[in-house]
């Protein structure tokens, strides 16, 4: 079968997973790894026949078969360089920075509606694991406020997440709302040093504007989504399914990682990576379709 | 020459804790003009989880924690309005407002292992030309070499000073005593101690910090803070002023404003009960025990169990949502 040709930029953690989970995809195919200097993640993708390159986005945009890009740089990057640069050279940008040049994608709440765009946003490791039961919650009862409480393990956070925290928890708490569907969003993340790594857990506290809706149906549509986000991560399961006192609903959940290139513990890692192959390939098989019509 | 001790009175924010958030403008202004008369440099006061704390993981404020700060303000002619924040919790826009309600220095707190999450609000501090604080909790859970290490990270990105606070009152005076020589031994700006009562140990470990080489000492009056509370304000001051120490505060002073200004709005005496107890014991951070409490009674458990377990899985300060998946996986074991 034919597949997309993507490419992902910057070899750090998170584009070396992101690499071994498009060795995996049934529509996309790693056309090139490109970074800013020679990197263990430039020789570990050489090291399997992959195309690689120093020259960053601008090598990316050269190549006339590539169709989508990941982007696992910065914020910063992504906004000064990559972002232009990609869309100047008509690939499609799945951006995995809190750059949010384009729409928040979470791929079981929004990913349809979102298919058509050039340049798509994946939130957070948070926002991941954690809108989809916003969502859950807000279509089953409403949500008048969606507070989340995100735990990472140290070991799984990079210099990145930590010179942003402030970006993580102002960009999850938008979300909650632009995606999530509450009127107010509030996200804390924790960090924490155990060992072993403790797995990524997610506490989501809604306060629901229709608490006479019932515990079981709100019960009931949490399950649902939590199905469709089962197909993209597979370690992603509740740990204390979800409890109705007075209007207020909590649940806890855990993300453990499918240790593509990362420890399992990266749960957080993980899940937005998970989500981003998700999404590129909704937009593959788009174009893989108007390939045929042709 | 007698050495200067500064007191950090932070009534206002690890009181907090103690009094469910419920803090009223009158209390705060009332509570800070007291502080400010009796010579106190600097009054800590924000949520107790910090700026941006109200929530239902940490409790909402009864008030809105910058009305609190314009309250306490207007009644300050010395001492420095102070805020805490930690990153994850609260971001610099919330600093922003904090200053503009009148806070000049800020205590940038994360777990002790974890300092390079406060570079953001470090910088960010000193920009807006704020005294900036490091704050390293839960100290009891890395030896002092690597707290050395983390408090170096803070002094490179501009802390005034750093602080370690026993967020659990797990120490004992040695314990405290290492931990701030090795500090010292690693910055060249000033170290000041945070303690927590669970073990009855506040006011000597504050002192041992002191004869350790600390110079900034948190207290709150009578004690109000999380689990049994902190180094009670009065008592420290006779302490010091025994050993010799200049705090330049006016002891009766604070007896009388602790006995008129905090007693009446205690919710309990601050003893040390048994949940407090087990949270020195165990290692838990202290304002876990309300929440601890709550759990206990909804899930009909014992709240030492629940204890036990959080120290078991070292959670670290923040991570109040988990008591209630602690209670929950107790009860399904059972």
């Amino acid at each position: 079968m034919d597949k997309i040709k993507v490419a992902v930029i910057g070899p750090g953690n998170i584009g070396s997973d992101l690499m071994y989970k498009i060795f995996r995809s049934k529509y996309l195919e790693m056309g090139m790894m490109a970074g800013i200097i020679e990197s263990e993640g430039i020789k570990r993708a050489s090291s399997h026949g992959i195309a690689v390159s120093t020259e960053g986005v601008q090598a990316v945009a050269r190549q006339k078969d590539i169709k989508i890009a990941f982007d696992a740089t910065s914020a910063a990057a992504h906004l000064k360089v990559n972002g232009p640069a990609l869309k100047a050279a008509g690939i499609v940008s799945v951006d995995l920075t809190p750059a949010a040049v384009g729409p928040y994608c979470v791929p079981c709440v929004n990913l349809d509606s979102l298919k058509d765009e050039p340049n798509i946003n994946m939130v957070t490791c948070g926002g991941q694991a954690t809108i989809p039961i916003v969502y859950a919650i807000e279509r089953a009862a409403g949500a008048a406020y969606a507070e989340i409480v995100a735990c990472i393990s140290s070991m799984s956070a990079g210099p990145g997440t930590r010179a942003n925290m402030d970006e993580f928890t102002e960009t999850t708490s938008k979300a909650l709302e632009v995606v999530g569907g509450a009127d107010k969003g509030k996200a804390i993340i924790i960090l924490n040093p155990a060992e072993p790594p403790p797995m990524m857990t997610n506490t989501i506290m809604v306060r629901v504007k229709n608490p006479a809706v019932g515990i079981e149906k709100i019960t009931a549509s949490i399950n649902a989504i939590v199905n469709e986000i089962q197909a993209y991560v597979p370690g992603y399961h509740v740990r204390v399914p979800p409890i109705l006192e007075g209007d207020k609903v909590t649940a806890i959940v855990q993300v453990e990682g499918q240790g593509d290139f990362l420890p399992a513990y990266s749960g957080n890692l993980d899940i937005i990576n998970a989500a981003a192959i998700a999404a590129a390939e909704k937009i593959a098989e788009r174009m893989l379709r108007g390939r045929g019509a042709s | 020459m007698t050495k200067k001790i500064n007191l950090v009175d932070t009534t206002l924010r690890d009181g907090s804790h103690a009094i469910k958030h419920s803090f009223t403008k009158e209390q705060a202004a009332s509570i800070a003009r007291g502080l400010d008369r009796c010579g106190v440099p600097l009054i800590e006061l924000s949520h107790g989880d910090g700026l941006g704390g109200s929530s239902f993981t940490y409790g909402f404020s009864k008030a809105n924690e910058f009305e609190l700060l314009k309250a306490a303000g207007e009644q300050i002619k010395n001492s420095k309005l102070t805020v805490l924040l930690l990153p994850g919790i609260g971001t610099i826009e919330d600093l922003k407002r904090a200053y503009e309600h009148g806070a000049r220095a800020v205590r940038v707190a994360t777990h002790v292992t974890e300092g390079d999450v406060s570079e953001q609000h470090i910088k960010a501090s000193k920009d807006m030309g704020m005294m900036a604080v490091g704050f390293l909790m839960m100290v009891h859970m890395a030896s002092p070499e690597r707290i050395a290490v983390e408090a170096r990270k803070m002094e490179s990105y501009g802390a005034d000073y750093i602080n370690l606070a026993d967020s659990a009152g797990y120490l004992l005076p040695d314990g405290v005593r290492d931990r701030i020589n090795a500090v010292r031994g690693a910055v060249r700006i000033p170290v000041g101690f945070h303690a927590h009562n669970n073990l009855g140990m506040a006011a000597a470990n504050s002192l041992a910090a002191v004869k350790a080489g600390a110079t900034y000492i948190d207290a709150t009056l009578r004690g109000l803070g999380a689990g049994a509370g902190n180094t009670q304000m009065e008592v420290i001051a006779g302490v010091l002023q025994r050993s010799g120490y200049d705090t330049g505060v006016d002891f009766y002073g604070l007896m009388d404003h602790a006995q008129e200004a905090a007693e009446p709005l205690m919710l309990r005496p601050q003893v040390i009960d048994n949940g407090s107890l087990m949270l020195g014991y165990a290692g838990v951070y202290s304002s876990f025990l309300l929440h601890v409490y709550d759990a206990a009674e909804k899930y009909d458990l014992e709240p030492r169990d629940i204890m036990v377990e959080l120290g078991r899985r070292k959670m670290v300060g923040g991570q109040e949502d988990m008591i209630i998946d602690v209670a929950y996986q107790l009860t399904r074991s059972r």
